[in-house]
């Protein structure tokens, strides 16, 4: 009798599950999660877009790691005047080469107008055609040059800053921004999600037309005007996305599937063994709920790293380098109608923001076809 | 349906003000006061400052201040005076921008939407192809490409590399020295005739449809609908004394609305086969098969048509992607828009425009949103019936 009168959740604590089990408990979760790894990695590989996905992102990985790794040893000593040409900031180097003086210029790179020669030359006597002459090399400076001793192996920027450190360092940023975007947003909504469907009534009315509202505002020009009025920089313009994305969309499907998950019997055997509201929310639905979230975090990146490089091609936010910045630089210093003649500074920021974009979304939908098994190959 | 849409119309209604108070919010939490923009002068002696404050109404309640703020957007059209361009009235600038960013915006998604739908039937239709592999890494590239660089490669190609289109902006100013017309006159024109043709297209539509039964009949008499309509069209410009001028604005508008149109059809293409691989699935399909239905009447009447309502779904989803995008297109390309208006008033610091221009892209995203769920409830009888 007095084993029935105790409370439910006193006897739940009391339970002590290795009495029982012949081996420690966090052997068996490891050897779980391990095997459920193992089949949901199966399924994952049979789509070869998800792994060049993976491939692309540790590509990215591997190029965020190199930046620190690089300042700090091979190119620790590319010292001019006193400033590290490879520093993103104050890097700015002009190579000075030898140019012939010629009538009219064919190679910009080994070649100088005399006109220009004029200029450059300190004394009164006009530059004589075919003779050679110490010039700066143009800023932007092209990256393959045969014969000339060049620091930079992508070309530099109109400023003379190196391209590839930059480039470099855009990946440390957008790895960063992308984790705080997709972290806060994926965590709100899951949060958001479950507790509008667990608890239901006027909680969910309420989460629901602020979803809707969310959706509705579009998203791009009020960044404008927030970055307009405020000073916005990398970590609050994370958060700022995540916020506004996880209490939108994201939040209203993540409902649906924790909707799905409260009506299983194992949450009505969880409240009647004596579980708590939270203790049901945090242990026994979040974790239904949790490969969903994954599988928008993916899109959650994609979505910060556009809305992040759109703000710093249009030059609106306070950061210090990325490759939204790499393309506002070119474009604001008058090399757009030079398209791809000027390709170093066009290709390498455009076609990293959109990698990086693609490689998220290509590991989302090979995801998305493990989480979903409508989607699967039949 | 009447009731369903007008239970929405009451929602977007509501969260109109909704958005309208959130605005004053943001207006309210920048850093200093609005005034100070003004108010900060130390030329201004102290008695024009208080005028000034009592003017802008900044010496009364914030709840009045929030009233004012409401009426004013909502009944008086009333959004203050731009402050770069003073004395011009903010809805006098953003009202003249208006037609150009609503025409970028509808051309740009009719056509995406048209485009993605058609590439992802037949990218469905033919799985496992090297056609739907090629479409579907051409799809994925133009979804997460990034659209200023696109849109800057695309004016390098077509106005600088081959140097057949302007370079940006919305007219030639050379070729309109001396012109009798106003280009927005001529501008408004051409988005009167387009409406009236596919006003009248509908209801000729409508008459053809309930006046025949058989299915051959109805798809000829609205092709000679269609073409006999775009020939009085044509020919109404073509005599017209307007037509150079029409004719420039229509050169000036090809590169953004290509740009705007590729990079928004990717998503409907990438839907567009999932649910129509779902589709084929269905047993009807099957069915259709079996008593022999022809394969192209399968795809187009049977699995296209079902596989249509996700897609239309998705479309509420795909606005955001097309509003971003026009604001960055109308950038690049010069054309003098609302997003374009938006980005100069941030860059000049003239706050009323600035917050005219996100209420006015608000209200045209809260539009094209009930647009959406009619056109959804048209599409699904279940929605109607329900209300």
């Amino acid at each position: 009798m007095a084993d029935i009168l105790t409370p439910p959740t006193e006897r739940l604590d009391g339970f002590d599950p290795s009495a029982v089990l012949e081996e420690p408990l966090w052997r068996i979760r490891l050897r779980l999660s391990w095997r459920s790894f193992r089949k949901n990695w199966a399924l994952f590989s049979d789509n070869k877009m998800g792994i060049v996905g993976i491939l692309i992102i540790a590509l990215f990985g591997i190029m965020a790691l190199a930046h620190p790794v690089l300042m700090a040893t091979v190119w620790q000593d590319h010292l001019e005047g006193g400033k590290n040409v490879y520093d993103i900031r104050a890097g700015a180097d002009s190579i000075i080469v030898t140019k012939t003086i010629v009538e009219e210029v064919t190679d910009p790179v080994t070649q100088i107008s005399q006109i220009e020669a004029m200029f450059l030359g300190t004394g009164v006597s006009i530059p004589e055609i075919g003779d050679t002459i110490e010039a700066p090399l143009a800023n932007p400076a092209p990256p393959v040059l045969s014969g000339v001793d060049h620091p930079h192996i992508l070309g530099t920027d109109p400023f003379g800053g190196d391209v590839f450190s930059q480039l470099l360092f855009g990946a440390r940023a957008a790895f960063l921004l992308g984790a705080i975007a997709a972290l806060s947003s994926v965590a709100l909504a899951t949060l958001v999600g479950t507790i509008a469907a667990y608890f239901g009534g006027v909680i969910d009315t309420l989460l629901m037309r602020l979803a809707d509202l969310v959706i509705l505002i579009p998203l791009l020009p009020l960044l404008i005007v927030v970055s307009g009025f405020w000073n916005v920089e990398l970590t609050m313009l994370g958060i700022l996305i995540g916020v506004l994305g996880g209490l939108g969309g994201t939040a209203i499907i993540l409902k649906s599937q924790a909707l799905s998950v409260k009506v299983k019997p194992f949450i009505d055997a969880a409240r009647i063994a004596g579980g708590g509201h939270w203790r049901i929310i945090t242990r026994h639905i979040i974790p239904n709920v949790l490969p969903l979230s994954f599988l928008y975090m993916m899109f959650a990146v994609t979505g910060a790293i556009f809305t992040e490089a759109a703000l710093s091609f249009l030059g609106l936010l306070n950061i210090q380098q990325s490759w939204g910045i790499m393309i506002n630089i070119a474009h604001t210093q008058g090399y757009t109608l030079e398209g791809l003649d000027v390709w170093w500074l066009m290709l390498p920021a455009g076609l990293s923001i959109t990698l990086f974009s693609a490689g998220f979304f290509l590991v989302g939908r090979a995801m998305d076809e493990v989480v979903n098994p409508r989607l699967r190959k039949r | 349906m009447l009731k369903y849409i007008a239970k929405r119309f009451g929602q977007i209604f509501i969260l109109f003000y909704v958005f309208l108070a959130l605005l004053f919010l943001l207006l309210d939490l920048q850093p200093g006061d609005i005034s100070q923009q003004f108010v900060g002068n130390p030329n201004i002696p102290p008695e024009a400052k208080e005028i000034m404050v009592r003017q802008l109404g900044l010496d009364q309640p914030k709840i009045v201040q929030l009233g004012n703020h409401l009426w004013n957007y909502s009944f008086g059209m009333d959004m203050g005076v731009s402050w770069s361009s003073y004395p011009r009235e903010v809805s006098d600038i953003l009202f003249s921008a208006l037609p150009r960013t609503v025409f970028l915006f509808l051309t740009a998604t009719v056509m995406s939407f048209w485009l993605g739908f058609y590439t992802g039937k037949l990218v469905a239709w033919r799985r496992g192809t090297f056609i739907e592999k090629s479409a579907m890494v051409t799809s994925i590239f133009f979804w997460t490409v990034f659209y200023p660089w696109f849109a800057i490669l695309m004016l390098w190609f077509f106005a600088s590399q081959l140097g057949w289109f302007p370079i940006g902006k919305f007219i030639s100013v050379e070729k309109w020295i001396g012109a009798p017309y106003a280009a927005d006159d001529v501008f408004m024109l051409m988005l009167g005739t387009i409406a009236l043709v596919t006003l009248v297209y509908g209801v000729a539509r409508y008459v053809i449809d309930r006046s025949s039964d058989d299915p051959q009949t109805r798809r000829n008499f609205h092709r000679l609908a269609l073409w006999s309509l775009a020939g009085i069209a044509g020919a109404f410009w073509a005599f017209s004394a307007r037509r150079t001028y029409a004719g420039d604005i229509l050169w000036h508008t090809f590169v953004p609305v290509l740009t705007l149109t590729l990079v928004n059809f990717a998503g409907t293409t990438l839907l567009t086969r999932s649910s129509m691989l779902e589709t084929l699935r269905e047993d009807y399909i099957l069915t259709a098969r079996a008593k022999g239905v022809p394969e192209r009447t399968i795809r187009d009447r049977h699995a296209a048509r079902n596989a249509m309502l996700p897609v239309t779904t998705s479309l509420v989803l795909q606005l955001a992607v097309v509003i971003a995008g026009g604001v960055i297109t109308e950038q690049i390309f010069s054309w003098p828009g609302l997003g374009r208006a938006l980005l100069g008033a941030i860059t000049a610091e003239d706050i009323p425009v600035a917050m005219g221009a996100l209420a006015l892209i608000g209200i045209l995203s809260l539009l094209a949103h009930l647009v959406a769920d009619i056109t959804y409830a048209f599409l699904d009888p279940r929605i109607r019936v329900q209300g």
